[in-house]
């Protein structure tokens, strides 16, 4: 079923089989408990989000086979009778292959594995050997792993060549790419950085410390300066077994580097290395590299800069090539309770004539489509309760005294310190009519402030509850406990520092995430815990609310996205691709989508629906810890530790803008109401005013190359940056603007 | 650069010295070579991987300090259970230790009696989270008011003042601007049309809010009024205020001015406000003064050297104000001087061009200011340039008092000059000048001060030796001299001033966390011997004497002092007891005096077998009681 689902139709350029996609499926399936592929059969979403983002349908049958073979190691037959009923899998399928692999007679993992998958692991070793029988004769495959996935990943690297060429190798490329003319080099120069690590990988695989470090030595200062993290990793990495349990190399390993280069230098590359018989180079570009081939002229070095720094390369184009439906959703009508209301309690003149047209223009919009929306069934959003609809009429009546913000028109920012926290405060959210502030702190404990003078008041004991009169007018009113009414209010269960908090637009809900690996959920009625929805095993780094309630997400450590309803306690959709830690996740406005940051340095945009990725945004040069969608949704704003703010057009799948100017890491992003200011908030302890309406004005003025994804960024940080305002000693870590446009911020004042 | 520091990533592994350490500390005697290399690879590697982890708990934890919890919740991700008992929010206070040819680092785990801490009263419940909310910014301008930081942080003003072309080079205009937009903020001010045009001076930022001049005025008033309460008001404010700034320019010239025509209406009392402001300035932390030095410093000068400072020179105490502009010199030296504007030695130049004319027509006031100014800048410039002089002013002191009556103001003049030589020679000559200290040898080497000189410096010594004697091995907080300047209205009427300048008072400059109990304020017992370290360089030199309660009570100490470094011969001298002084009436006292590079003071403590008793004696608790008083419950956050 999953490879009848791959949409994306990848134009795979080479057609050999690869083990790296089966991989791949397995860690997947390590990190997302395996059963769950066979106990949702019901939605379709699961085992579609358990398939590899990228993969075609050859990969993917060996994905299949590399789940089945992990199944049935772990004796769980049902599950594979299920799946292989669910794709279509004869059983006789698998075994001539079993039987072909054992004549083609190499060891590896196959003589370690019990009998019971002995079929299909061997499948897996005969696929790795032909891979690497075409460089060259295979080598003892890391015989009697405990863990054959793993070995099965690394034993590409066991191709032996002369340890001491290598640098020869490598010096005599970086003199050919010295050499080419100008416009080439830039591109040409993307090889070096993953032929380096493959390079210093393989030495380090065969044994060849002394080697490896020299090479590492010497050609590491030539890597541009966006990877020295990862060179920090790899630096440390210096022996054989260091590799296994190594989930960064795990990842370079199994996800292929993704180059984009024009046709003439790819050209220039490919016949210079067949000229030289540099088969070396030429087999880790063939294996591990993935070159996406255009037409037309070389990219800058700027451009190229531009959009490089991820831990797997760019982004294939392909990869954002899906239709994503990024309009807002219809807002629903509104019977009109509300002039009358108007009328009767504020008794002015201007007001219900002023409102009148107001509603008018605002239902006409509604009433046409705009085709760039998903249609309003999409996604099975909940029905609006009376409440939501009170809440939706303040939000009209808010609105209409917006602020009107501008370059000239700057908002005016109040700023909410958090004393004596300690440096324990590690989240904090506002309720979108900002009458709430929610802190989440490392002592484990969730805060929760009235910023109004309304206070916090539990709901009565059931008991008390009892002796309500259920029909007075204001049972709501009496059903509180006046005697609990305080301005904040303590919610203790987590067991580790909380690190994402989100509350529900109905300001009847909080879900905290924490370093315990769960994400739980808080009435605001009662103040007690509701739910822990437990899933991930990691660290949950963040949480966000869909902005229609019902559903959330969260992502973690686990590199896994997760999709949940309230009212389930196992996640709807699982979200994986990204390489490493996710490290922030938001709904878009119209909840058919979300976004998710990582440490991979990736911007992933997931479709609820279908569990797909449907953009990737490579660019920035550190973990992203950020994320904002713009008010009408067509704009995604990303801040990372780099301290750059990136600006992404969603439709096109393109990099629009940078704006440079923080100095450490951003926390925060928000758009004003209205979309003409993006507000940032760093560790530099700044907050700063963006012109958003001009940096995406100026743009609709140029013409996309969308065909080859090109992106001229001109550098205007300068002029965009409308205002900086520092605080004394406190990192912004978040922002809020008000329905009026009064933006909010918080942080920990740390003397 | 950042080639360097891959490199040495790429080397930094454990020593193996480290693992055999370790193995030995769980047991495991003999290690192999080979074993500990791999080990200690291993071990780098599994290190590396935990922190780089950590700093994910650290970015997430929204800190720049990685704290141990983050190591705690690293270890707990790779399933190692994390390490208890490090729980501090600050560094680790791990000791060094070497012996046997090794070096270790340790955490040292002190042993506490649960009683102690039973019986101590509970700190103070730290303070809980509160929220508090104040304006960052109103239609884009930044308020100032004390939750947001100072207009201008002193970097800024620092570079406003000395790149001022930085802030519109054309090429340099994207750092510039972002200076010049966190400030103005509103203004994106046409940008593009003055791009072309080169600004030679920056705008200058010279207008003052209403409320600043309100300001403004207000200070000054109460700065020269008449209200002392409302002056240390001002004062005070202007000393904490981080706003002050854009008023610097105003406050500057108001000082020069007002000491300039002060000192022609010879006004001692408003001088003395005067030079009381420019302290205050100078306290301020959040300003930078450099820029003003031109105007502040010759007005102080004038307060030092001036011929007249006051109406009735016979009757006023102008001396307290030279001694006092005397030190704001000295510590505007001390804070302003750089290689570049070598304030000091311009000073001292000044100061000794008067000098050079210092014959016997120079005023006695301007003589006093010229000594007090020089004596101020410390042992080293009083050694090298008071010194060799005082045989001369002995001489010319020595013409006054003992010659025909001149006239009463000279009198007191020279009177206050010799004091003031005696005063701050006497502890110089008392520490590179051997002992004995003979009074003939004394009056050869310095004239007429000799005699004077000979006793001052044998007080200076004994008091030394007290002072030390209280100090040591005690925790030792030395707080800087401040000087304190304050004049009684009535002052003017005509009191005469004391001899010794009264009203400046200098707080003592020793505070001791536990004076020992046995220590004998007076030595009386005649066994006792004193073994006197000295540092021999520095002023404030840490001076120790060490009691010994020994039972062979004849034998003078033989001085078996094992000098770690050893570069300096120690110099042991055996005092005669009849010398004369405050020691001489006790006749069986034997003072040592060893003279010993500084380093090597500290390190004899703990080393020297010699000294058994008096080591084991210090309390080792102030160290204790100190940890103790910063529980977290002390300290308060607030922003302002």
């Amino acid at each position: 079923m999953a490879a009848v689902q791959s949409g994306m139709g990848e134009g795979v350029e080479e057609k050999d089989i690869k083990t790296e996609p089966a991989s791949d499926g397995f860690g997947n399936n390590n990190a997302n408990d395996g059963r769950l592929v066979s106990t949702s059969p019901g939605s379709n979403a699961p085992a579609a989000s358990n398939k590899p983002v990228a993969g075609g349908p050859p990969e993917d049958q060996q994905t299949l086979l590399a789940v089945l073979q992990f199944l049935r190691k772990n004796k769980l037959t049902e599950s594979v009778e299920i799946l292989r009923r669910e794709a279509g899998l004869p059983e006789d399928d698998l075994d001539p292959n079993g039987a072909d692999s054992s004549g083609a007679g190499t060891g590896g993992a196959a003589g370690s594995v019990d009998s019971d998958a002995g079929d299909a692991s061997s499948l897996l070793t005969r696929v790795t050997v032909s891979s690497s029988a075409a460089a060259q004769a295979p080598t003892k495959a890391a015989a009697g792993e405990d863990q054959p996935d793993v070995s099965v990943v690394l034993s590409a690297y066991s191709q032996q060549g002369d340890p001491a060429l290598y640098e020869v190798y490598y010096s005599s490329l970086k003199r050919f790419i010295e050499t080419v003319l100008d416009c080439h080099r830039a591109e040409l120069s993307q090889v070096f950085y993953p032929l380096f690590v493959h390079m210093y990988l393989e030495l380090v695989y065969n044994n060849h410390e002394n080697e490896a470090k020299a090479f590492f030595e010497k050609f590491s200062g030539d890597q541009e300066c966006y990877y020295e993290d990862d060179l920090r990793v790899l630096s440390s990495l210096t022996k054989k077994e260091h590799m296994r349990g190594n989930e960064t190399l795990l990842d370079f390993r199994t996800s292929k580097f993704v180059l984009r280069i024009s046709r003439d230098s790819y050209q220039l590359l490919k016949r210079h290395l067949q000229e030289r018989q540099n088969n070396q180079i030429w087999n880790i570009i063939q294996e591990h590299l993935y070159i996406d081939i255009f037409d037309g002229m070389p990219r800058s070095k700027s451009q190229i800069d531009a959009m490089s720094g991820s831990l797997a390369g760019e982004a294939k184009r392909e990869a954002n090539k899906a239709k994503v439906y990024y309009g807002l959703l219809k807002e629903p009508e509104i019977e009109l309770p509300l002039d009358d209301e108007d009328e009767e309690a504020e008794n002015e003149e201007g007001k219900p004539k002023k409102k009148k047209p107001k509603k008018d223009s605002m239902g006409s919009k509604s009433k046409k489509q705009d085709p760039n929306a998903p249609s309003q069934s999409r996604i099975p959003l909940p029905e609006l309760k009376d409440s939501d609809k009170l809440d939706k009429i303040m939000y009209m009546k808010e609105a209409t005294k917006r602020i009107r913000l501008g370059p000239d028109n700057l908002p005016s920012i109040c700023f909410y310190s958090f004393l004596n926290a300690y440096q324990g405060l590690t989240a904090v959210d506002f309720t979108d009519d900002s009458s709430l502030i929610a802190g989440g702190f490392a002592d484990s404990t969730v805060r929760v402030w009235s910023v109004t003078p309304k206070k916090l008041r539990k709901v009565k004991s059931a008991a008390d509850l009892n002796l309500i009169d259920k029909e007075s007018d204001d049972v709501l009113e009496r059903i509180m406990d006046e005697k609990t009414a305080s301005e904040s209010k303590i919610l203790y269960g987590h067991s580790g520092p909380v690190y994402g908090i989100s509350f529900s637009p109905d300001r009847n809900y909080l879900l905290s995430s924490s370093e315990d690996g769960t994400v739980r959920l808080w009435s605001l009625q009662t103040f007690t815990c509701l739910v822990g929805y437990k899933g991930h095993n990691y660290p949950v780094w963040d949480t966000h609310f869909s902005p229609h309630g019902y559903y959330f997400v969260s992502g973690g450590h686990d590199r896994v996205a997760r999709l949940w309803a309230t009212d389930h306690y196992q996640p709807l959709r699982m979200f994986s691709g990204h390489l490493a830690d996710i490290t922030c996740t938001r709904f878009h406005p119209n909840s058919n989508y979300l976004a998710t940051g990582s440490s991979d340095r990736t911007i992933r945009l997931w479709d609820v629906l279908n569990g797909n990725c449907v953009r990737i945004f490579t660019g920035h040069k550190g973990p992203i810890h950020a994320l904002a969608f713009s008010p009408n949704g067509k704009f995604l704003a990303s801040g990372a530790t780099d301290g750059r703010v990136l600006l992404w057009d969603i439709g096109h799948g393109l990099m629009v803008g940078e704006l440079k100017g923080h100095t450490d890491t951003i926390y925060s992003l928000r758009f004003s109401r209205d979309g003409e200011i993006l507000a940032s908030g760093s560790m530099d302890n700044t907050v700063r005013l963006w012109d958003a309406m001009k940096a995406f004005d100026d743009l609709e003025t140029d013409d996309f190359t969308a065909a080859t994804g090109h992106i001229h960024l001109q550098d205007n940080s300068q002029e965009l940056l409308l205002g900086t305002y520092l605080t004394k000693s406190t990192p912004v870590i978040h922002l809020h603007f008000t329905r009026r446009n009064l933006l909010l911020a918080a942080g920990a004042y740390n003397p | 650069m950042a080639e360097e520091r891959r490199q040495k990533q790429c080397s930094v592994v454990l020593p193996t010295e480290s693992m055999k350490a370790m193995a030995e500390s769980v047991g495991v005697g003999q290690l192999q070579e080979e074993s500990c290399v791999a080990l200690s690879e291993e071990v780098s590697y599994r290190i590396k991987e935990i922190a780089q982890d950590a700093l994910k708990f650290m970015h997430h934890g929204k800190r720049r300090k990685l704290t141990t919890s983050d190591i705690d919740n690293a270890l707990k991700l790779k399933n190692v259970e994390p390490l208890y008992g490090f729980q501090s929010q600050e560094f680790i206070p791990f000791r060094f230790a070497s012996g046997g040819g090794r070096e270790l680092h340790f955490y040292e785990e002190k042993e506490v009696d649960l009683s102690d801490i039973i019986n101590t009263p509970l700190p103070r419940v730290p303070l809980d989270v509160s929220l508090k909310a104040h304006w960052l910014s109103i239609e884009g301008v930044q308020p100032s008011i004390p939750e947001n930081p100072p207009p201008a942080p002193k970097e800024q003003q620092k570079a406003e003042s000395t790149e001022p072309l930085k802030v519109v080079k054309p090429g340099q205009e994207e750092e510039g601007t972002i200076q010049g937009k966190s400030q103005g903020a509103t203004a994106p001010d046409g940008k593009g049309k003055e791009k072309g045009l080169i600004r030679l001076k920056p705008r200058s930022t010279h207008e003052l809010s209403v409320e600043q001049q309100l300001y403004y005025k207000e200070i000054t008033e109460a700065c020269v009024g008449s209200c002392e309460a409302k002056r240390a008001e001002a004062l005070q404010s202007i000393a904490t205020d981080p706003g002050l700034y854009q008023m610097l320019p105003r406050f500057s010239t108001f000082i020069s001015e007002g000491v300039r025509v002060n000192v022609v209406q010879n006004n001692l009392a408003l001088l003395i406000y005067l030079m009381r402001m420019v302290k205050a300035l100078m306290d301020n932390p959040t300003l930078y003064l450099e820029k003003y030095l031109h105007e502040l410093i010759p007005a102080v000068v004038t307060c030092i050297v001036s011929k007249q400072l006051c109406l009735r020179p016979d009757v006023d105490n102008h001396w307290a104000l030279r001694d006092f502009a005397a030190r704001l010199m000295a510590q505007s030296c001390k804070t302003f001087s750089t290689t570049t504007n070598n304030i000091q030695s311009h000073f001292i130049t000044r100061l000794m061009f008067l000098q050079s004319w210092l014959d016997d027509k120079t005023q006695w006031t301007t003589r006093y200011g010229c000594i007090a100014g020089l004596a101020e800048l410390g042992p080293d410039v009083i050694k090298t340039l008071i010194l060799p002089r005082l045989a001369v002013e002995g001489a010319r002191i020595k013409a006054v008092m003992e010659g025909p009556v001149v006239s009463n103001i000279d009198k007191i003049g020279a009177d206050h000059v010799q004091s003031l030589l005696l005063k701050h020679c006497a502890s110089v000559i008392a520490k590179i000048r051997p002992q004995p200290d003979n009074v003939e040898q004394y009056r050869t080497d310095y004239g007429y001060l000799g005699p004077m000189l000979c006793s001052h410096v044998m007080k200076a010594r004994t008091q030394a030796a007290l002072q030390a004697q209280q100090v040591n091995r005690t925790t030792l907080t030395i707080t800087q001299p401040r000087p304190t300047l304050s004049v009684s209205q009535s002052g003017l009427s005509g009191s005469t001033g004391p001899r010794t300048p009264s009203i400046i008072k200098v707080p003592s400059s020793l505070a001791l966390m536990s004076p020992r109990p046995g220590t004998p304020s007076q030595p009386s017992p005649p066994a006792t011997k004193y073994i006197v370290m000295a540092t021999s360089a520095g002023a404030a030199s840490t001076q120790q004497v060490i009691t010994l309660s020994s039972s062979q009570s004849a034998s003078p100490v033989t001085s078996t002092v094992p000098s770690a470094t050893s570069t300096l011969q120690p110099l042991v001298k055996l005092e005669s007891g009849s010398g004369p002084g405050l020691t001489a009436s006790r006749p069986l006292q034997k003072y040592i005096v060893v003279s010993l590079p500084s380093s090597a003071s500290s390190s004899l403590e703990t080393k020297s077998s010699v000294l058994p008793t008096s080591i084991s004696s210090t309390p080792l608790d102030t160290g204790m009681k100190l940890d103790r008083s910063e529980s977290p419950g002390a300290s308060t956050q607030s922003p302002h």
